[in-house]
């Protein structure tokens, strides 16, 4: 039996190399990408927590954020379609203008 | 024991592609280290009686979502991430990134402290006291999720035909007929 | 069920450990017989396909290697392991490589969970019955999805590292091509699990053992017409087999994905596609067809049936391929999510409210 301690310490590792990631790269789709790392390590700690206390409510609120880990990866990557037919670079630095 | 060098093996995977992800600048690798890391996370659900939530992980992030992923990554054609140009451009650039990495590493040992003592509380005041059999049941799953949840369910379907549509809208090419 | 076995696994004695080794060693043999009848099912199915086919055009199709080209995959096989391999200048080394890997290695884990045989002692020879199948897994049904929605990082990875426009093309029609129709084909299948309650795909098929008036066997093609036939379109888009076939198309796209591949790297492509007919077939026949369930024979026997069906459908899968024109890719994608999904949600929908109504 794995201790509850051992998840969530692999869950804050993977969610602080999320934020690293939304912080250090310059790259719209791995931007989006280290986001989808932080969600799944929150993920992780839901399962790990609802498996310790008995319920299932840990795992619904997975599937929650699963939905909205969709929903926000096809918003996400539209907005990134649209820049790139704009500037020709992934590059957030490129978007600072407030108007084109 | 097996069981501790599978957790140990699967971990190790998640969070060695997950640094992958964030540590080369091909985003073709990096989306396919984030399955690699998708794939780790799914054996640490099963490994916690969540087998539904593991093949929910495989079918819809590695499944659709990355997939996703990957078609833009094909359809931009997107170039390696060069950091030179926009480096010197900034000179704020350098700075801000030393900020935020300390700010980082601070919030890290942050949140490891807060759930480590978190946890050991919970697990001494329920551990034992229920057996994974009832959390692995679809059936279990699936009453909860349509009678104490349905809200946040029918929420959840009004936010995904509100993402569709936005997505829609925002790459459909400008002076197209709608 | 489990705690007899715990038991007999306790029991001491000689017998009792006899049995037991038997028993891995006949599990172990039943591993070995399905891994053995995928890979051949492919050679089989190049055959049959190419013979189909020359009957179709009112030609003999391969005639020269063996008695009525028998031997014709054996050629092909020999053939495709003595050409040279060949690699394009710009292409990505490792994903290259990767990619035909990963495409037959989620062909074949996808028939892992796939049940196709009733349980049996082989005729008394073991004490307690073993499944014909190489696991069982209490969501079968979603695991054999997950693994086949992995099959498209395989054609996707193949088209994106050859460095060439066509793959590159035919990568990106798979993605978008696989994303549109794993919908209507995971709620074709929503319904049979509604109907039958189970996520097991054991289960699944022992529900529809039995008849209706004595006649017709109660299998769920006829409770499900349209979910049978929104599989059976969604499965031919999902293995890229012809009316369907964009992401090879080779009038358009020379040979999509696979044109730069060459040798024993090209040789796994069409194998993965034909065992992903084969897990479909096989699918099919569990969720719609009544499995191992059958007249006139016995339940031992059950496996007979099982492929004879999947032969059927196999067989109805070729017969489509040599029937029907290519659409157009914009047809693909409007058929798909126009009428095929909707065609499906509703299917859905309408079998939920019966069986709310019917048995609450």
């Amino acid at each position: 039996m794995i201790p509850l301690s051992h998840y969530l310490f692999v869950s804050a590792v993977l969610f602080a190399i999320g934020t690293t990631g939304v912080f250090l790269r310059r790259n719209l789709i791995t931007i989006l990408l280290s986001i989808e790392i932080m969600l799944n390590a929150v993920n992780l700690s839901f399962v790990a927590f609802g498996r310790q206390m008995g319920t299932v409510d840990g795992q619904i609120i997975v599937f929650f954020v699963m939905t909205v880990a969709a929903a926000e990866a096809a918003v996400g990557l539209a907005i990134v379609i649209g820049l790139f037919r704009h500037r020709e670079s992934l590059n957030p630095d490129a978007f600072v203008s407030l108007k084109w | 024991m097996s069981e501790t060098l599978i957790f140990y093996a699967l971990s190790g995977l998640a969070i060695g592609a997950s640094a992958l992800v964030i540590g080369q600048r091909n985003p073709m690798y990096s989306v396919l280290m984030l399955i690699a890391s998708f794939g780790a996370l799914a054996g640490l659900y099963i490994q916690l009686d969540a087998p539904f939530v593991a093949v929910a992980q495989i079918i819809i992030y590695a499944g659709a979502i990355m997939v996703l992923f990957l078609f833009v990554v094909m359809l931009l054609n997107a170039p390696k991430e060069d950091g030179a140009d926009w480096d010197q451009s900034h000179p704020l650039r350098l700075p801000a990134v030393t900020r935020l990495g300390s700010m980082l590493a601070v919030l890290l040992v942050v949140q490891l402290t807060w759930a480590l003592t978190e946890a050991s509380n919970i697990g001494g005041a329920v551990s034992g006291g229920h057996d994974g059999g009832t959390v692995s049941s679809v059936r279990q799953l699936g009453r909860t999720l349509f009678t104490d949840y349905v809200f946040a369910f029918e929420a959840t379907s009004i936010l995904i035909l509100v993402a569709m549509v936005g997505a829609v809208m925002l790459a459909r090419r400008e002076g197209e007929r709608s | 069920m489990h705690a007899s076995s715990r038991v007999a696994r306790e029991a001491p004695g000689l017998r009792g450990a006899l049995t037991m080794d038997l028993r891995t060693l006949v599990q172990l043999g039943i591993i070995g017989l399905t891994f053995f009848m995928l890979i051949n099912a492919s050679a089989v199915l190049v055959l049959a396909e190419r013979k189909i086919m020359g009957f179709m055009q009112q030609r003999f199709g391969p005639y020269l290697v063996g008695p009525h080209g028998m031997l014709q995959p054996l050629a092909d096989i020999i053939k495709l392991l003595m050409k040279e391999e060949l690699r394009p200048k710009g292409a990505d080394k490792w994903l290259f490589t990767l990619a035909p890997i990963l495409s037959v290695t989620a062909a074949f884990a996808a028939f892992a969970t796939v049940p196709w045989g009733a349980e049996t002692t082989l005729f008394g020879l073991l004490d307690e019955p073993v499944r014909l199948g190489v696991a069982d897994v209490n969501v079968g049904v979603l695991v054999i999805f997950a693994i086949t929605s992995m099959g498209v990082y395989g054609i996707v990875l193949a088209g994106w590292s050859s460095n060439s426009k066509y793959s590159l093309f035919g990568g990106l029609r798979a993605s978008a091509q696989m994303i549109s129709y794993e919908l209507s084909y995971a709620t074709a299948l929503a319904a049979v699990i509604l109907l039958s309650g189970s996520l097991s795909l054991r289960e699944v098929v022992d529900s529809q053992a039995g008849t209706w008036f004595g006649v017709i066997p109660s299998w769920y093609v006829f409770l499900q017409p349209v979910g049978f036939i929104i599989y059976m379109i969604a499965g031919v888009a999902e293995t890229n087999r012809a009316p369907f076939d964009f992401p090879e198309a080779e009038q358009e796209l020379v040979a999509g994905y696979n044109t730069e591949y060459s040798s024993v790297r090209f040789a796994l492509f069409p194998q993965a596609e034909y065992i992903n007919m084969t897990t479909m077939s096989a699918v099919a026949t569990d969720l719609y067809l009544g499995g191992w369930h059958g007249p006139f024979l016995p339940a031992e026997y059950g496996w007979i049936w099982f492929l004879l069906k999947v032969g059927a459908i196999l067989f109805t899968y070729i017969w489509v391929r040599w029937t029907l024109p290519r659409y157009r890719y914009d047809q693909l994608m409007q058929f798909g999510w126009k009428w095929l999904f909707p065609a499906a949600v509703i299917n859905l929908v309408v079998t939920a409210a019966l069986v709310l109504y019917f048995n609450v």
